[in-house]
């Protein structure tokens, strides 16, 4: 299978007035064609940074970026002209995200913001762009498309409009969907039916999508690997089922212990990581977890740990990764 | 048997919406709740659960009278609270106390936390001024806060912090009874567990009763003993919290239940899933019959059309209720 997006050394920082922050310190990750990669962090972690600057969506000033190379099959997009990229943009690459209310827009009818992606990238006539939305609309099921173009963001409801998201990231058919945090703002009936129509898009496509999510229920149905960051860094990556049943880094490994989940044994206390997420203005010296990690010895927080491969197909960063995978976890 | 901590009967919330205008009349009723009853004991925490709109949050301002009641009874101890002025509610307000969603509005960024602590202290007239705030610096300690950072100001404290100050603001009077709104929906999960794990061992400590409100329905097991299951205004199952999630009985809660993604990819990927069509309907213009008949799978396997005509009332057996057709006319 092809690489639909390779992402090498990507780093981004913002330039504020209380000091510089590194939101995302050069991270690297590739998704196939037709596969699903999970990231997964908390709030600040930089997974929504890193997948704005793949889309060239940083703002800059503040933001500076920096990649030795994101390559979109053959072509670098570090190496485009803003032009060049907005081209790409949309067509190539697209995205959804989280707040389906505020990133369409309240002025405009549904038609009239999907019917500009085709007139834009393919160059339809205004009708044709029309009855190829209506189709779109259709595809990711929203009963009368034809009637629905007409309506405006407001007059749908959350779900439906998160499928408008969706129906637009699709209309040109693109080789990689990024998809920040899909369904967080959507109840869970209507979380269901969203994973559901992303996976059948993804059948039928080919798509290759990158899961930004900090729901764990979520990435264990859909992705097939997972990269899971912490301070601006990938601090783990492996297939999804090898990841959940023996993390190879204690961030991981306390991540998946603190959820709760509705078949486990109720009413005793969660294993919780003590402490808070770093301030990325005021990160500690080398491991940025080490000042919540129980394993944490004196060498972690003189370097920052090489990322390792303690088994086939698993990257960590931490000292202890092969001893984590030896053991299969602390559990 | 001495009166439940909480007892709520047949409450409604009606809030009229529209106007009147020369012309036209289009003025509606939105009946957030619609007929909720549930007790609650002392040291117990009940799970309000259901998806957004179905009133969940509206009960709980209509107990603690930030909403007035359209109708129905809330008991405190045997004491009604519906219908009290403001100068009756003050000394019920030591008892019942709120913890709302998020933390970042809920504080005042003006206030220090000393004064955010203190001030309940100081409207309530209790300890001694001098001593209030040696109360407020051991609250922040019960919370897990340090107390020597009593006289900061909230925005210097994280997400899971305030909702610690939050807490702390709400135990100050020492209630009985805590109604909390999606006390941990905000927070991230490594800080959510932090914040379970504290109120579970508050309940313990102070033998709090609490009324859990929440969407997510892993942390409510967690933490529940009994649970309500909430659609458009109206509690369609209640059970206690092993019968409710191992054997649900309504349909809409299987679906909830089964639409739960669960953190373990050998569960997540071979679990039978029940997706469920279409949207909640809008509470101003709920479907007839059983609220939950348009989206409902079994609704062609009761006779007669009933679902679409006959609102099922709860059904009470074992212990448990549930308000459908078809399990009423199961076990009966």
């Amino acid at each position: 299978m092809a690489t639909a997006l390779d992402v090498r050394e990507l780093s981004v920082r913002f330039d504020t007035q209380h000091g510089n922050v590194q939101a995302v310190d050069s991270i690297s990750f590739s998704i196939e064609e037709g596969e699903t990669l999970g990231l997964v962090g908390e709030s600040g972690s930089g997974k929504s940074v890193s997948s704005l600057a793949v889309m060239g969506l940083v703002p800059s000033p503040p933001g500076v970026v920096s990649a030795e190379a994101m390559l979109l099959g053959e072509r670098d997009l570090t190496q485009l002209t803003p032009e060049e990229l907005r081209r790409v943009r949309g067509k190539e690459v697209a995205m959804v995200f989280q707040d389906p209310m505020t990133s369409l827009n309240p002025l405009l009818t549904v038609g009239r913001q999907l019917t500009e992606v085709l007139e834009i990238h393919e160059g339809l006539s205004q009708s044709e762009a029309f009855k190829r939305a209506a189709v779109g609309l259709g595809d990711v099921g929203i009963p009368a498309p034809e009637e629905r173009l007409a309506a405006y963001p407001h007059e749908l409801s959350g779900g439906m409009r998160q499928r408008v998201m969706i129906a637009m990231a699709l209309l040109c058919n693109p080789k990689v969907l990024i998809a920040d945090e899909p369904t967080t703002a959507l109840d869970v009936t209507i979380q269901a039916q969203i994973l559901e129509l992303m996976r059948d898009l993804q059948e039928r496509h080919g798509t290759a999508i990158l899961l930004i999510t900090h729901d764990l229920g979520v990435v264990a149905g859909m992705s097939d690997r997972v990269n899971v960051m912490y301070a601006g860094r990938i601090v783990e990556t492996a297939a999804t089922t090898p990841l959940f049943d023996a993390p190879c880094h204690p961030y991981t490994e306390g991540l998946l212990g603190s959820v709760p989940d509705l078949t486990g044994v109720a009413g005793q206390d969660l294993y919780s990581i003590p402490g808070q997420p770093p301030d990325l203005a005021e990160l500690p010296p080398g491991c940025a977890f080490a000042p919540r990690c129980s394993r944490a010895r004196e060498e972690c927080s003189e370097a920052i740990p090489a990322t390792v491969s303690p088994a086939a197909h698993r990257l960590s960063a931490c000292l202890d990764a092969e001893l984590l995978a030896e053991k299969g976890g602390l559990k | 048997m001495s009166a439940p901590l909480l007892e709520v009967k047949d409450l409604k919330k009606h809030f009229p919406v529209g106007s009147r205008g020369l012309f036209s009349d289009n003025r509606r009723v939105l009946r957030a709740v619609d007929g909720v009853s549930f007790k609650l004991e002392r040291g117990q925490t009940l799970g309000l659960v259901g998806e957004s709109g179905c009133g969940k949050s509206t009960t709980a301002r209509a107990i603690i009278g930030l909403h007035p009641a359209t109708s129905g009874s809330v008991k405190l101890q045997g004491q009604e609270l519906t219908g009290l002025s403001r100068a009756e509610w003050l000394p019920l307000r030591r008892r019942v106390q709120m913890i709302f969603q998020d933390p970042y509005a809920s504080l005042d960024p003006r206030q220090t936390v000393s004064s955010i602590l203190t001030e309940p202290l100081t409207i309530h007239k209790l300890a001694k001024p001098k001593e209030r705030k040696l109360r407020a610096m051991a609250l922040l300690d019960a919370v897990g806060l340090n107390p020597r950072h009593i006289d900061r100001y909230p925005h210097e404290f994280s997400g899971g912090q305030r909702q610690r100050i939050g807490i702390a603001r709400a135990l100050a009077l020492e209630p009985e009874l805590l109604l909390l709104d999606e006390p941990v929906s905000a927070l991230d999960v490594s800080i959510q567990a932090q914040i379970v794990n504290l109120l579970g061992e508050l309940q313990e400590r102070f033998n709090l009763a609490y009324l859990f409100i929440a969407h997510d329905l892993a942390v409510v097991r967690h933490l529940c003993d009994e649970v309500c299951v909430m659609y458009l205004g109206r509690i369609v199952e209640q059970a206690p919290r092993d019968e409710l999630f191992e054997s649900p009985q309504h349909p809409y809660t299987k679906a909830l239940l089964s639409a739960v993604p669960h953190p373990n990819p050998h569960i997540e990927r071979t679990r039978e899933r029940i997706v469920l069509t279409g949207d909640v309907p809008s509470p101003l213009a709920p479907p007839t019959g059983c609220t939950f008949h348009p989206r409902c799978q079994h609704v062609t396997e009761v006779e007669d059309d009933r679902c679409a005509k006959e609102c099922p009332s709860l059904f009470y057996s074992d212990g448990r209720s549930s308000a459908c057709h078809l399990t009423a006319t199961d076990s009966a």
